[in-house]
Order: structure tokens, then C-alpha cells, then sequence
């Protein structure tokens, strides 16, 4: 167990060196300057709509901008995750840089762990930060907060903590670049099941809405995000709130605290199987 | 306790056999060559002492330890064929990171005597990146010998090395001999194996073909005598025989002016054991 805090330094430090972390920065920031300017347009041109009765124009375009931002908050967590793991172990195995730390008395199951902690320690206050920052840029311009701050920001960390640990398991057996795809098209897949999610809702299609059901819970990134959505606006009601949930930057879809056992038991798994495939490999 | 027992060592990698049944020792402080053509099995068989590879049959115990396990890792340094260090650690602090992995304490003062071994003090400083392919290869020696394990595996060691830096590998063997570190070098440069072995293992095709001292598998060719009547050759006569020729000769009347014994080199050996192959 020493030698998690080593390899998660080792992890650290490969990020922060690693272009992609300069790249995703400066994505954020760019993200970040045109989602204050689209906050500031949104919000002077609502003060000038008559929006139809029963709904809160400020509430509801407030929201979707939110609703919006965590979009976005997910997504560049998600690259980064992936760009941090995606080639941990085939990848690194191919490169040769794997070797000479697998002949050290460190387990590799403990390798797996300390990686996937490491990619942890720098997407989860990430997305934080960015989750924090876009609530505020709404909240300052728009004077729109959400109706719960803290649970969506720690369900958008759960995802990439998730997506990260797929990737992880990707790595064992994929090529960098084959994992890259798969796990960008797993977290494709499981957006569009978010979508028809809330299009089941708003048709009340019983069947669209069990799909969705089915493939959140498969990949709980997705759920975890559709419950964030879900709570931003959770003390949001009448046509205000019905709108918002139909989508697509409004949750339908509650998990509650079954969903996040379930996460955290689905972290385990993905992390028991990647460990399996991992003391099998030959390298 | 030998340093590394390989009994009946198998790995199959789906159709393909790669060992097919190896016995091997490397004693206490033994400095062994392992000698063969491509996918004769050589890294693999390393691979496997050092648990990178599982075996498909037989064991491989490190000073009777299953290969593989944390208590053998504990005990092998290990510097591999294809290897990479990331771009941005300085010498010292890749050192730093190994001795902090193998559980080393020996400090800066370790770090300090691994890269003078392997001249790269005046390097301790310069990132991986800025490094040549042969001072890469020297810091991955240094990055071996973290933790002074008994057990020192290196495949094909000199492999980016300019013949000076091969010199340096040499002389940084017979000082690990010196101190009673065991070593199973895996080159395919046989004057060096000649060199500095104790012992040498010919693979080919997964399968041990000839093994032995490097005087012991340089068989004797015969005595060459120079005399008066021109150069004779006395096939298979060995080293010793030669005084006895020569006082046959001296008996006969001839005037002797030289006495050469003949001997097959290991390259000799090697070429006659693999049957010319080279993949």
C-alpha cells in the first residue's frame, strides 16, 4: 500500500506534463469566456420576452444554461480522464514504460488502483472547479441559482470518476487509440439513452423510458448526470420544471441513493475485472 | 540456493512455443550468458524470472522464491530489452522513484554511487528526454541495480551502446561479480558474454542446446607446430598434449620454432549449436 501514494505522484505528474492537460485548460477557459458572454445575452434578452403563463423565464433559461455548462463540465472531465488512462497499461506495455515499474514489488492490481486515484485527484477537483465556476458565472449574470449546489457537482466527479475507470479497464486490453474510441462511444451511447430517457418522458413511452432506465444503470456515468440535472432543478415546478425535464439539459430521470451505491458498486466491479485481466497479461 | 532455478520452464503463446522445457541455474554470484538467435525464447525465459510473463509449464523460483511473486520482485532488478523512462524525470529523481517502488533507503548516497557506476554523474540533472540512447541505456542499468538485488536480469544490456559505454557495461559487470551479485545477461554480442560470463546457455528454438564455461564449449581444434620442415597439424591433440608433441619432434631431430593449440571460439561454438539461424 506504500506505493499507492508514489504511483499516484508518478500519475500527477505524467498529467501535468502531458500536453492534453495545457490543451483541456485552455479549452476550459475558452468554454468558460463564452459561457459568460452566452449568460450575459440570455439573460438581458430575457428580461425583454413575455414568456408564456405558468413559466419562469428566468428560472428556465437559467437552468438550461446550467444544464448546459454541466453538459460541458462532463465532457472536457471526460476527455481528460480518458487521455490520463486510456493507454495505462497496454499503451504504456507497447511504449516500454510499463516494464520497469511492474518488475518492482508493486502489486499490479495496486498499479491499476494507484492510476486510476491519481487521474481521480486531478478530474474530480477539475470538474469541480469548472462546475463551481459556470454556477457562478449563472448565478452573478443571471441571479439564478441552482436548487441544489453541492450533490450535482459531486454526481459529475462520480461520472468521470466512472468513465476513467473504464478506461482503465480498456487499457488492459485495448490499444491506446481503440480504447480512446471505445470509450468516447460508450460515452456517446449513453448520452443519446439520456436523450431518449427524457423523450420517453415527455411522450410517457413506457418502453423509451425502461431503454434508457436499462442503459443508465449499465454505464451509471449517465445516471449519475441525469440525477445531477435532476437536482439543480429539483424545487422547480409547474410547466417551469416539466419543461426542463423533457431535455435536453434538464434531468427526468431521478436515481437517488440507490443509484449511487450502485455506482460506487459498479466502480468496484469495473476495477475486480480490470485487476483480473491485468494479473493475466503477459507483457 | 541458486540465485534463479528454471526447471522444465514451458510458454506457449497460443500456436507458437516459445520455451519448451528449460532447465537452468544461476548460482550465487554467477554472471550467466544467454546466448541464441531471435525467438530462440532468451527474453521471454528473462520475462518470465522477472514475472512479466506467466509460464505455461515447469517453475521458475528466484533464491527459491516462485518467480513473480512480491518476495521474488524484491529480489531482481531488471533492465528490459525495450524499455522507456518518461521524458521529464532528471536521472536522479528516476532513481529516486525506483528506490521509493523497491522499497530501497539507500538515499542520495545510493543515487550518488549507481551514476558514477555507469558514468552518469555529471548527468544527474538532465532529463530522460535530453538523454542519448546510450545514456538512457546506462541510467536504465543504474535504475536495475536500485535496491542492490541479488538477482540482476538484463536483456540484450548493450544493445544502444557505443563500444566505450559497452566497455563501461563490462567493467560495471565484473564489479557487480565482485560483490557477489548474481546475473543473467541476455546479448547477443558474444565476445562480451565471452568476456565476463562464468557460464554460458545456447536457446534455440525454446530449447537449451548447449551450456557451459566459455573455455569448456571452446573445444579443442588441435596443436599447430612450426618447424623446419613447415607447419604440421595435429588434429584433435589438445593444449596438453603439446609438450609431449613437441619432445616427439625434438626426439625425431626437428628444430622447432613455435607451438600454437588450437581452439573453436565461442562464435565457432554458438554458429555449430543454432545451425546458422538467425530468427
Amino acid at each position: 500500500m506504500s506505493s499507492i501514494p508514489v504511483i499516484v505522484g508518478y500519475g500527477l505528474r505524467e498529467a501535468l506534463r502531458r500536453k492534453v492537460f495545457a490543451v483541456v485548460l485552455l479549452l476550459t477557459l475558452c468554454f468558460l469566456g463564452l459561457y459568460w458572454l452566452a449568460n450575459h445575452y440570455v439573460f438581458r434578452d430575457v428580461e425583454n420576452i413575455t414568456p408564456p403563463a405558468g413559466i419562469d423565464a428566468r428560472a428556465f433559461a437559467g437552468a438550461f444554461m446550467f444544464g448546459l455548462a454541466m453538459f460541458a463540465t462532463l465532457f472536457l472531465g471526460v476527455v481528460l480522464a480518458v487521455f490520463l488512462t486510456l493507454g495505462v497499461v497496454r499503451g504504456d506495455a507497447e511504449r516500454g514504460l510499463l516494464q520497469p515499474l511492474i518488475v518492482r514489488p508493486v502489486g499490479r492490481s495496486t498499479l491499476l488502483f494507484a492510476r486510476w486515484l491519481g487521474a481521480v485527484a486531478v478530474c474530480a477537483p477539475y470538474v469541480g472547479a469548472v462546475y463551481a465556476a459556470a454556477m457562478v458565472i449563472t448565478g452573478l449574470t443571471g441571479h439564478w441559482w441552482p436548487d441544489r449546489i453541492v450533490v450535482p457537482g459531486l454526481e459529475l466527479a462520480g461520472g468521470v470518476a466512472i468513465v476513467a475507470a473504464l478506461s482503465l479497464l480498456g487499457s488492459v486490453f485495448l490499444t491506446s487509440t481503440a480504447n480512446g474510441i471505445a470509450i468516447f462511444m460508450i460515452f456517446g451511447a449513453g448520452l443519446v439513452a439520456g436523450l431518449l430517457g427524457s423523450i420517453g418522458h415527455a411522450l410517457n413511452s413506457h418502453t423509451l423510458q425502461h431503454s434508457a432506465k436499462i442503459a443508465a444503470w449499465a454505464i451509471p456515468f449517465e445516471a449519475l448526470y441525469q440525477d445531477g440535472l435532476r437536482q439543480i432543478t429539483a424545487n422547480t415546478t409547474g410547466l417551469t420544471g416539466y419543461l426542463l425535464q423533457l431535455g435536453p439539459f434538464g434531468g427526468a430521470y431521478t436515481g437517488g441513493p440507490l443509484l449511487r451505491l450502485w455506482a460506487l458498486a459498479y466502480l468496484g466491479i469495473v476495477g475486480l475485472v480490470a485487476a483480473a485481466g491485468f494479473a493475466r497479461k503477459d507483457l | 540456493m541458486p540465485a534463479l532455478a528454471v526447471r522444465g520452464l514451458e510458454k506457449r503463446y497460443g500456436p507458437v512455443t516459445a520455451l519448451a522445457g528449460v532447465d537452468l541455474e544461476v548460482g550465487e554470484g554467477e554472471l550467466v550468458g544467454l546466448l541464441g538467435p531471435n525467438g530462440a525464447g532468451k527474453s521471454t525465459l528473462v520475462k518470465i524470472a522477472c514475472g512479466l510473463v506467466r509460464a505455461s509449464g515447469g517453475t521458475a523460483r528466484v533464491r527459491d522464491t516462485p518467480a513473480g511473486s512480491r518476495e521474488a520482485r524484491r529480489r531482481v532488478g531488471y533492465l528490459a530489452e525495450l524499455f522507456r523512462f518518461p521524458g521529464w524525470y532528471s536521472a536522479d529523481e528516476l532513481l529516486e522513484l525506483h528506490q521509493r517502488l523497491s522499497g530501497s533507503t539507500g538515499g542520495r548516497a545510493e543515487r550518488d554511487e549507481l551514476l558514477e557506476l555507469v558514468e552518469l554523474s555529471d548527468a544527474r540533472a538532465r532529463r530522460v528526454e535530453q538523454m542519448s540512447k546510450g545514456m538512457q541505456q546506462r541510467l536504465g542499468l543504474a535504475q536495475a541495480l536500485v535496491g542492490a538485488p541479488p538477482l540482476l536480469l538484463l536483456d540484450e544490456p548493450t544493445s544502444a551502446l557505443d563500444p566505450v559505454g559497452r566497455r563501461t557495461v563490462r567493467g560495471l559487470l565484473e564489479e557487480l561479480r565482485r560483490r557477489g551479485t548474481s546475473v543473467l545477461l541476455n546479448s547477443h554480442l558474444l565476445s562480451e558474454v565471452e568476456l565476463v560470463c562464468d557460464r554460458v546457455a545456447i536457446l534455440l528454438h525454446g530449447r537449451l542446446v548447449a551450456e557451459g564455461s566459455p573455455a569448456e564449449l571452446a573445444r579443442a581444434r588441435g596443436v599447430e607446430i612450426e618447424t623446419d620442415r613447415g607447419v604440421e597439424l595435429f588434429e584433435g591433440a589438445s593444449r596438453e598434449d603439446a609438450p609431449r608433441l613437441v619432445a616427439e619432434l625434438v626426439a625425431a631431430g626437428r628444430q622447432i620454432y613455435g607451438v600454437r593449440a588450437l581452439t573453436s571460439t565461442l562464435e565457432e561454438t554458438y554458429l555449430e549449436a543454432v545451425g546458422g539461424e538467425t530468427s
